[in-house]
C-alpha cells in the first residue's frame, strides 16, 4: 500500500493522512494509491500539512508499517529513548520498527 | 569572557522581531516553505525526522552559568528534557515547535545568546579551543580573535547565500584540539617578530569528499585579518561551484583550481579590498580583548591532591588537565557514560554543571568538539568536590579520549539526512569495551561515529572510524583507521566489506587485540596502524 | 515588470533595454547592461563612467553571487542604477541594499509592508559594506 506522511506545520509532530484528516498515529494512515501528489498539494497548500511525501507501506493485522527502516523510526520515536516514543509504557511497542 | 554592550543586544533582539516576523509570514502562508527553509536555517531551526530542531549558538563553545542555566531552561520548558551537544561545540534540542521558535530565541537573548547562523549557507559558528585561557601551550588566547570573526561574519551581507555551509576555526596552539585543518578556514594564530597573525589554511573539511585544508598563507598581520577574510570569501562566493551542492564547499573550489592558484586569486582580492577600510582599528581588538583576561587566580595555591580515593585518582588521571596558572587544573565532563547518548545531557545535568562553573570555574564553562564540557579553571584543592558533584549527577565518567568516550551525530534516530543508527552502535561498542581498566590499557583511542556521508559524527578524523550507509534498506556500518583530527592531523582509511552492528563491534576488538599484540612502547593505536599500515588490520578483521 | 520595479533611488528609472555583457562589450553607445550570475563584474569596469543601469540577474534566490558582483560594482565607483532582477525574496532586500543595489525587479510581487519593515529592523550593522552605514566598531570608537 501508499501513505502519505509530512510533519505539522506548526508544531513538527509526524502526521499521517488517514483518508480525511491527519493522525500522529500511523495506525491510522490510509492507502491513498494513486492519489497521494495530489492530496500532498491540496494539503500544503492549505498548510495543513508541511513537506508531506508518500512512502511504501506494509497492510498487517495492526496497521500500515512504512517499508523503510527511516518512516517506522519516524512512526514511533527515536529507538533509544523508549521513554520519547509515542507508547512510553510499552516495551514491546517497538519491535516491528528495526 | 565576552559581554554584549547595547550594539550587541540591539542586534540580537532585532534578530528575534525578524525571525517572528518571517514565522508569522510562514503561518499565514505568505512565505512557501521553499522560502522559510534558508531563513529558519539562519536561525538553526531544521525540520528533522520527529520535529523541528533548534541548533543554539554557543560561540567558540565559551559560555558562563547563567547562559547554561538558560539552555536548562529552553530543554525543560519548550522541549523534553535534554539538550544535545554537537561536533560545532553548539548545542541542539530535537522536538521543538515552529510557534515556540520566537519565544525561545527572545529568552536566549536575555542571557546573550542565539542561533544565528548555526545553519544556512553562510559562515558557521566559530569553532575553538576549549581549553583557550587556560592551555599552558596557547601563543594567545584565541577567543578574542574567534569573537572578532563572530562579530563580522553576523548578517554578513555579501556572504550570507555563499554556495555551501562555510565554517571557521581559530586555535594559537601547537596542539590542535579543534580539529583546525579540518574546517573551510582553519586559522592558527602564530608569532612572528613579536606580533601575532594569522597562518590560514582554506579548503578543508569532512563530508563526502574529505580534505585537509592546505596552508594558503603563512601570516596575516591582524590588522588585515578582515580584509584577508573577506577576500577569501568572495573568491569563493563567486567562483565556487553551484551546479551540484555535493561539490560546493570550498574544499573542492581549492581542489579544482589548485592551493596556488586559490591563494593567488585571494592575493588579488585582498589588494583590492584592503584599500577599502573595512578592518578593525587596534582599539576594537583591544576592547574585545580585554574581556578574556585571565580571571583573577589565586597566587600561593597548594599544588598537592589527595589521591586517596582510587575512583578520584583513576578520573583525575583521565579527565583532569595541567592549566597555566599554579595551583588550578582543566577539568573535563565527560558526556559518555557507558551505555549512554554521546552528547546528551538533561536540564538537571546542565543545572548540575553551571553550579560547578559557578562555584568552582569562575563562572564559566566550555564544550568540545567532542561533544564534552569544560570546567576550564578549577583550582586543585577543589577537585574532590567537583568529582563528588559530578558522580552525584551521573557525569564523572572517567573515560577522556578513551575508546568509549565516542563521537557520534544524532544518526537515524533524530535526523532525517541519516542513513544508519549512529546512538545504538556507540551504546554497543562502549559497552563491549566497558571495563575501566581494559580502555585505560588501550589508550588514547578516537572513535567517531557518523550515520551518513555527511560527518557530523567526523568519522573521517577517527583513528576508528565508523560510516553509517543504508544498504538495499538495512543498516550497514564501514570501517576506517587511521584518522585524526589533531595536529598529526589524518584521513582515515577503509577496511573493506561493511558490517552490521554486530559485526564492526567484533571487528573493532580484533583491531584492538592486534594493536595490544603489536605496539610498541608509547604508542597510540594509531600510531600503530600508521607503522604497521592496513595489511596486518585486515586480516585481522576478515581473516 | 515595470510595474512591479521597487526602486530606492530619486531619480527617473532608466528606460533604455539592458543588453547582454557580450553585446555591450561589442558596442560603443549601450547604456544599460545585464549581468548573469555567473559573468564577471569586473568585466564593466572600465566602463562605468557610461552606464546608467546595471542589472544583475539572480536565476535562484540561493544564487548568492550576484552580491559580490555588486559590491565590486559600487567598490570601483559606479553610482548608476543597479538593480536585482529574477528570483528576488523580500528577506533578502536588507542584505542586498547593503552590498548596493537600489532597485529591484522581483520576478513575483513583493509585500511592499513587509519589505519596509524588514529594511528597517536591524538598527546597526557589524561590518562595512557598499552601503555608508556606519559599522558597530566604528560607533564603538567615535
Amino acid at each position: 500500500m501508499r501513505i502519505l506522511t509530512g510533519n505539522d506545520l506548526k508544531s513538527g509532530d509526524v502526521v499521517w493522512w488517514t483518508g480525511s484528516d491527519w493522525s500522529r498515529h500511523v495506525e491510522d494512515a490510509a492507502d491513498v494509491s494513486e492519489r497521494g501528489e495530489a492530496i500532498a498539494r491540496e494539503e500544503e497548500a492549505a498548510r495543513r500539512v508541511n513537506v508531506p511525501y508518500v512512502i511504501d507501506a506494509a497492510a498487517t493485522p495492526e496497521g500500515p508499517r512504512p517499508a523503510h527502516i527511516k518512516d517506522r523510526i519516524r512512526a514511533l520515536g527515536p529507538t533509544v529513548r523508549a521513554d520519547l516514543t509515542l507508547r512510553p509504557a510499552d516495551p514491546a511497542a517497538g519491535s516491528w520498527v528495526i | 569572557m565576552y559581554k554584549y554592550d547595547t550594539y550587541d543586544q540591539a542586534a540580537v533582539d532585532a534578530r528575534v522581531a525578524e525571525f517572528r516576523d518571517q514565522v508569522e509570514r510562514r503561518l499565514s502562508g505568505a512565505l512557501s516553505e521553499d522560502q522559510f527553509k534558508p531563513l529558519r536555517l539562519m536561525n538553526g531551526l531544521y525540520l528533522q525526522l520527529h520535529a523541528y530542531m533548534l541548533r543554539v549558538a554557543i560561540p567558540y563553545g565559551t559560555l558562563d552559568s547563567r547562559q547554561m542555566r538558560m539552555l536548562a531552561h529552553v530543554a525543560r520548558t519548550y522541549d523534553r528534557g535534554y539538550g544535545h551537544f554537537t561536533t560545532r561545540q553548539n548545542i541542539q534540542y530535537n522536538w521543538i515547535k515552529l510557534e515556540d521558535a520566537p519565544d525561545i530565541l527572545a529568552e536566549l537573548a536575555t542571557v546573550e545568546m542565539h542561533a544565528i547562523q548555526t545553519s544556512g549557507n553562510c559562515i558557521r559558528n566559530i569553532s575553538s579551543d576549549q581549553y583557550a585561557g587556560a592551555a599552558a601551550d596557547e601563543v594567545t588566547d584565541p577567543r578574542p580573535w574567534a569573537e572578532l570573526l563572530r562579530q563580522w561574519s553576523s548578517f554578513h551581507p555579501e556572504f550570507s547565500y555563499l554556495p555551501r555551509k562555510f565554517k571557521i576555526a581559530v586555535i594559537a596552539a601547537g596542539e590542535d584540539r579543534a580539529a583546525m585543518r579540518l574546517h573551510d578556514i582553519g586559522i592558527e594564530i602564530v608569532e612572528r617578530d613579536g606580533q601575532h597573525g594569522a597562518r590560514v589554511f582554506v579548503g578543508g573539511g569532512m563530508g563526502r569528499t574529505p580534505m585537509i585544508a592546505p596552508e594558503i598563507r603563512d601570516f596575516v598581520p591582524l590588522a588585515d585579518l578582515l580584509s584577508y577574510l573577506e577576500a577569501c570569501l568572495r573568491v569563493y562566493n563567486r567562483y565556487g561551484r553551484r551546479d551540484n551542492m555535493y561539490k560546493a564547499r570550498i574544499k573542492i573550489l581549492v581542489h579544482e583550481i589548485g592551493a596556488a592558484d586559490y591563494a593567488r586569486q585571494v592575493e588579488e582580492e585582498f589588494a583590492h579590498v584592503k584599500a577599502l577600510g573595512i578592518d578593525l582599528p587596534a582599539a576594537e581588538f583591544e576592547r574585545i580583548a580585554a574581556f578574556f583576561a585571565p580571571p583573577a587566580f589565586e597566587t600561593g595555591l597548594s599544588e598537592t591532591i589527595d589521591r586517596s580515593d582510587p575512583d578520584f585518582a583513576l578520573w583525575l588521571d583521565q579527565n583532569v588537565k595541567p592549566h597555566k596558572a599554579p595551583g588550578y587544573a582543566i577539568v573535563n565532563i565527560s558526556l559518555k557514560p557507558v551505555g549512554g547518548i554521546p552528547g546528551d545531557a538533561s536540564a538537571e545535568q546542565i543545572d548540575v554543571m553551571a553550579d560547578l562553573a559557578e562555584r568552582y570555574s569562575f563562572g564559566e564553562a566550555r564544550v568540545t568538539h567532542a561533544q564534552n564540557i569544560v570546567l576550564p579553571h578549577v583550582r586543585k584543592a577543589d577537585l574532590y568536590a567537583v568529582w563528588q558533584a559530578l558522580a552525584e549527577a551521573g557525569l564523572a565518567e572517567a573515560n577522556l579520549d578513551l575508546i568509549s568516550d565516542i563521537i557520534a551525530c544524532p544518526g537515524l534516530d533524530y535526523c532525517s539526512l541519516a542513513n544508519a543508527r549512529s546512538i545504538p552502535l556507540a551504546q554497543k561498542i562502549a559497552t563491549r569495551f566497558a571495563d575501566p581498566a581494559r580502555q585505560r590499557e588501550l589508550g588514547e583511542l578516537k572513535l567517531k561515529i557518523s550515520g551518513c556521508i555527511n560527518a557530523c559524527g567526523h568519522h573521517h578524523a577517527g583513528h576508528i572510524g565508523i560510516l553509517g550507509v543504508d544498504k538495499k534498506g538495512t543498516e550497514n556500518y564501514q570501517l576506517s583507521f587511521g584518522g585524526s583530527g589533531a595536529e598529526d592531523v589524518s584521513l582515515g582509511k577503509i577496511t573493506g566489506p561493511g558490517f552490521d552492528e554486530d559485526g564492526v563491534v567484533d571487528a573493532i576488538e580484533r583491531a584492538t587485540d592486534l594493536y595490544l599484540a603489536r605496539r610498541e612502547a608509547g604508542e597510540r593505536f594509531v600510531d600503530t596502524y600508521r607503522r604497521l599500515g592496513m595489511e596486518p588490520f585486515k586480516e585481522a578483521i576478515y581473516g | 515588470m515595470a510595474d512591479d520595479l521597487l526602486r530606492l533611488r530619486d531619480d527617473e528609472a532608466h528606460d533604455e533595454p539592458a543588453v547582454t555583457l557580450d553585446s555591450f562589450l561589442g558596442q560603443s553607445n549601450a547604456t544599460a547592461v545585464r549581468l548573469e550570475a555567473g559573468e564577471d563584474a569586473r568585466a564593466l569596469l572600465p566602463h562605468l563612467e557610461r552606464l546608467a543601469l546595471v542589472e544583475v540577474s539572480f536565476p535562484s534566490f540561493r544564487d548568492g553571487r550576484g552580491y559580490s558582483a555588486a559590491r565590486i560594482l559600487r567598490e570601483a565607483g559606479y553610482t548608476g542604477e543597479l538593480r536585482a532582477e529574477g528570483d528576488v525574496l523580500v528577506d533578502q532586500i536588507a542584505h542586498m541594499r547593503r552590498c548596493g543595489f537600489d532597485s529591484f525587479a522581483p520576478a513575483a510581487p513583493i509585500d511592499e509592508a513587509a519589505m519596509a519593515r524588514m529594511l528597517a529592523i536591524q538598527p546597526h550593522v557589524y561590518q562595512c559594506a557598499a552601503d555608508d552605514r556606519a559599522p558597530i566598531w566604528k560607533l564603538r570608537h567615535g
